[in-house]
């Protein structure tokens, strides 16, 4: 990857960090963790210019669209649309609050920029499935990115999208499985044993790539040959480290579903400048 | 039976408050010491759902399923034809509509012996949303033959259910709720599957309460006896089987009903109350609750009143429907 551009996703990332942690700060409840892993995909994914969309027109009808699966980790999503200019970066601050549109999962009624609302876990893929073979009937030439939880992936209604994303042999559809290794109750190899992962989903027939989800070479390679699979759906197996970037939070099956106070956000926020610096 | 002070229970700072959920895992790791029979599986949310509390002392007879309700519920299934007792536990959004046909088809055709416990049901469940927020499962629950259907309100009573479930032969569904509420039942209160319990008594109306509003629903009484207005609070924690006498007597006598649920008003406690009314004894019948929209993130006070079952909304409901009778 041109360094420039790591340099520029790599600040993105930082300040969708930093984000995050202020807004859930802020907002007393929610998900850090699973919020954290996934932000350098997302900075990749909103600012490398790879995704055809517009915040000024959010509901523009050629667009890829993003589900994100894994609905608790909306504050990363929120954070990145806000910094694309989806809304005022003030809205951030009102998450989780009566009357926001910033809603406890994504809500794509209220929030610019959320393709469709998710939080009952396993529903998004399949609503990928669903984009994805409505864009192939309009032959509208788009992509769909799916970001799926590896707890996720306990539920059986993953491996029912699984199976008829291949089946319709849907080349457009990208599947980005977050593998943190944790869950609710623990990591997930003690909790439902998910692994091998990536065997799973090439068995289903699906093209997989195993990457490290923090580095940015890789994730820019996986997702640019992921574009150009034909005839099959991609799934890109992102190894990544829950609460990424606080060095306390980082794989804490704790800090999956608590909110910082004001000391361990400012801990938190010095650890994000000092962890990328 | 009824906490003495329980007028004076809901402003005292130093009352104690206990969410149900707590209280039921509480009950069930008391209860895995004399019921070796008992198991209890969950769906990686034993920390909120509070089966954790089963879980360390019984490692052995607790099963995590992971994020996969619908496997969870038709295994639990398979444990009663064991001669196990399984507790399944969950959030009620997931328990009630995730794994409903599960419910319907594994569990209660055959009829099998699965005590389903969700936690976090209603709106109170607060900032995570409509998505976590369970408005229909009463109302499911309720409509699938032979389930039994018990909404306790106070830590009291949930352990109260708890100890008689056991002994129940068939499937039921315990509502528990997220947030903390004041002990409003003694410890020598007897929970009796099919009967409500009258929390306060008066003539001008009937305020039929259960789960997370009975303790609002008080409040409320409480406000209407200042004024001069005494209500009959009925306390409704065996939703299905419904308590119909002590309804219908209430009825008869104040000609005015308001029901309070943390649910959507149609097919919960509202409904249950007016199908039984409609047949015994036509009154009026107030439902407050959800009208029939989804929840939101925010404050569970806050979409209490916003949702209007706050003691304020359910006094004005009493007052400006005393004219009618
Ligand atoms: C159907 C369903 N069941 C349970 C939950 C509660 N829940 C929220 S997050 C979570 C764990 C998810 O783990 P994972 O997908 O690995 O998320 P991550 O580690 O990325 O945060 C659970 C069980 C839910 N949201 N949806
Ligand atoms: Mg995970």
């Amino acid at each position: 990857m041109d360094s420039n551009l790591k340099k520029m996703l790599e600040q993105k990332a930082r300040d969708i960090r930093v984000d995050i942690i202020n807004m859930l700060c802020a907002a007393g409840s929610g998900h850090p963790g699973g919020s954290l892993s996934i932000a350098d995909i997302f900075s990749y994914l909103y600012f490398s210019g790879i995704l055809n969309i517009d915040p000024a027109d959010p509901g523009k009808e050629n667009r890829d669209r993003v589900v994100l699966s894994k609905g608790h980790a909306c504050p990363v999503l929120y954070a990145t649309l806000a910094m694309k200019g989806y809304f005022d970066r003030s809205e951030l601050k009102t998450l989780r609050k009566y009357g926001s549109i910033l809603q406890g999962h994504p809500d794509m009624n209220k929030t610019p920029g959320v393709d469709i609302s998710t939080g009952s876990l396993g529903q998004g893929l399949s609503c990928a499935v669903g984009m994805a073979l409505g864009a192939k009937l309009d032959k509208n030439d788009i992509k769909v990115f799916a970001i799926v939880g590896d707890g996720e992936c306990d539920e059986g209604q993953i491996w029912e999208a699984v199976m008829s994303a291949s089946h319709y042999r849907l080349d457009n559809l990208i599947a980005i499985v977050d593998l943190n290794g944790l869950q609710i109750d623990g990591f997930t190899k003690d909790i439902m044993d998910t692994s091998p992962m990536a065997e799973k989903w090439s068995s289903f027939g699906w093209k997989t790539f195993e990457i490290d989800g923090h580095n940015y070479d890789m994730i820019e390679e996986a997702v640019k040959k992921g574009i150009s699979v034909k005839g099959k759906p991609v799934c890109i197996i992102a190894r990544t480290t829950k609460g990424k970037g606080v060095a306390f939070m980082e794989n804490i099956c704790d800090w999956h579903g608590t909110a910082p106070d004001k000391e361990q956000k400012e801990k938190a926020i010095s650890d994000i400048n000092k962890a990328c610096l | 039976m009824i906490n003495s002070d329980i007028k004076n229970l809901l402003n005292s700072s130093n009352g104690k408050k206990i969410a149900t959920r707590a209280a039921y895992g509480s009950a069930l790791a008391e209860l895995g010491e004399v019921n070796e029979d008992i198991v209890v599986l969950d769906c990686d949310l034993s920390k909120s759902t509070k089966t954790s509390l089963f879980a360390e002392k019984f490692p052995e007879r607790f099963f995590n399923f992971g994020v996969a309700e619908s496997n969870m519920m038709s295994a639990a299934a398979g444990f009663a034809t064991m001669g196990k007792i399984p507790f399944v536990s969950t959030f009620s959004v997931f328990a009630s509509k995730r794994a409903c046909d599960q419910v319907s088809i594994s569990v209660a055709y055959p009829g099998l012996n699965v005590k389903i416990c969700a936690t976090h049901s209603g709106i109170t469940v607060g900032e995570d949303g409509a998505t976590h927020q369970a408005i229909e499962d009463v109302a499911i629950m309720r409509s699938i033959p032979g389930i039994k259907v018990f909404s306790p309100a106070d830590a009291t009573e949930t352990k109260k259910v708890i100890e008689k479930i056991i002994d129940l032969k068939g499937p039921c569904y315990v509502r528990l709720c997220r947030g903390s509420v004041p002990v409003i039942f003694n410890d020598d209160y007897e929970f009796e599957i099919g009967k409500g319990i009258k929390i306060m008594e008066g003539d001008s109306a009937t305020i039929v309460a259960a789960g997370f509003t009975t303790h609002i629903a008080i409040e409320a009484a409480k406000k209407l006896e200042d004024e001069g207005i005494e209500v009959d609070l009925i306390n409704m924690a065996s939703i299905k089987p419904i308590d119909e006498n002590i309804v219908v007597e209430s009825a008869k006598k104040t000609g005015l009903v308001v029901t309070v649920e943390d649910h959507n008003v149609i097919g919960g406690l509202g409904s249950a109350v007016c199908e039984l009314l409609c047949a015994k004894n036509p009154a009026r019948v107030i439902r407050l609750g959800v009208q029939d929209k989804f929840g939101t993130s925010g404050d569970p006070s806050v979409l209490v009143s916003a949702y209007g079952f706050d003691s304020d909304s359910i006094a004005s409901a009493v007052k400006e429907n005393l004219r009618y009778k």
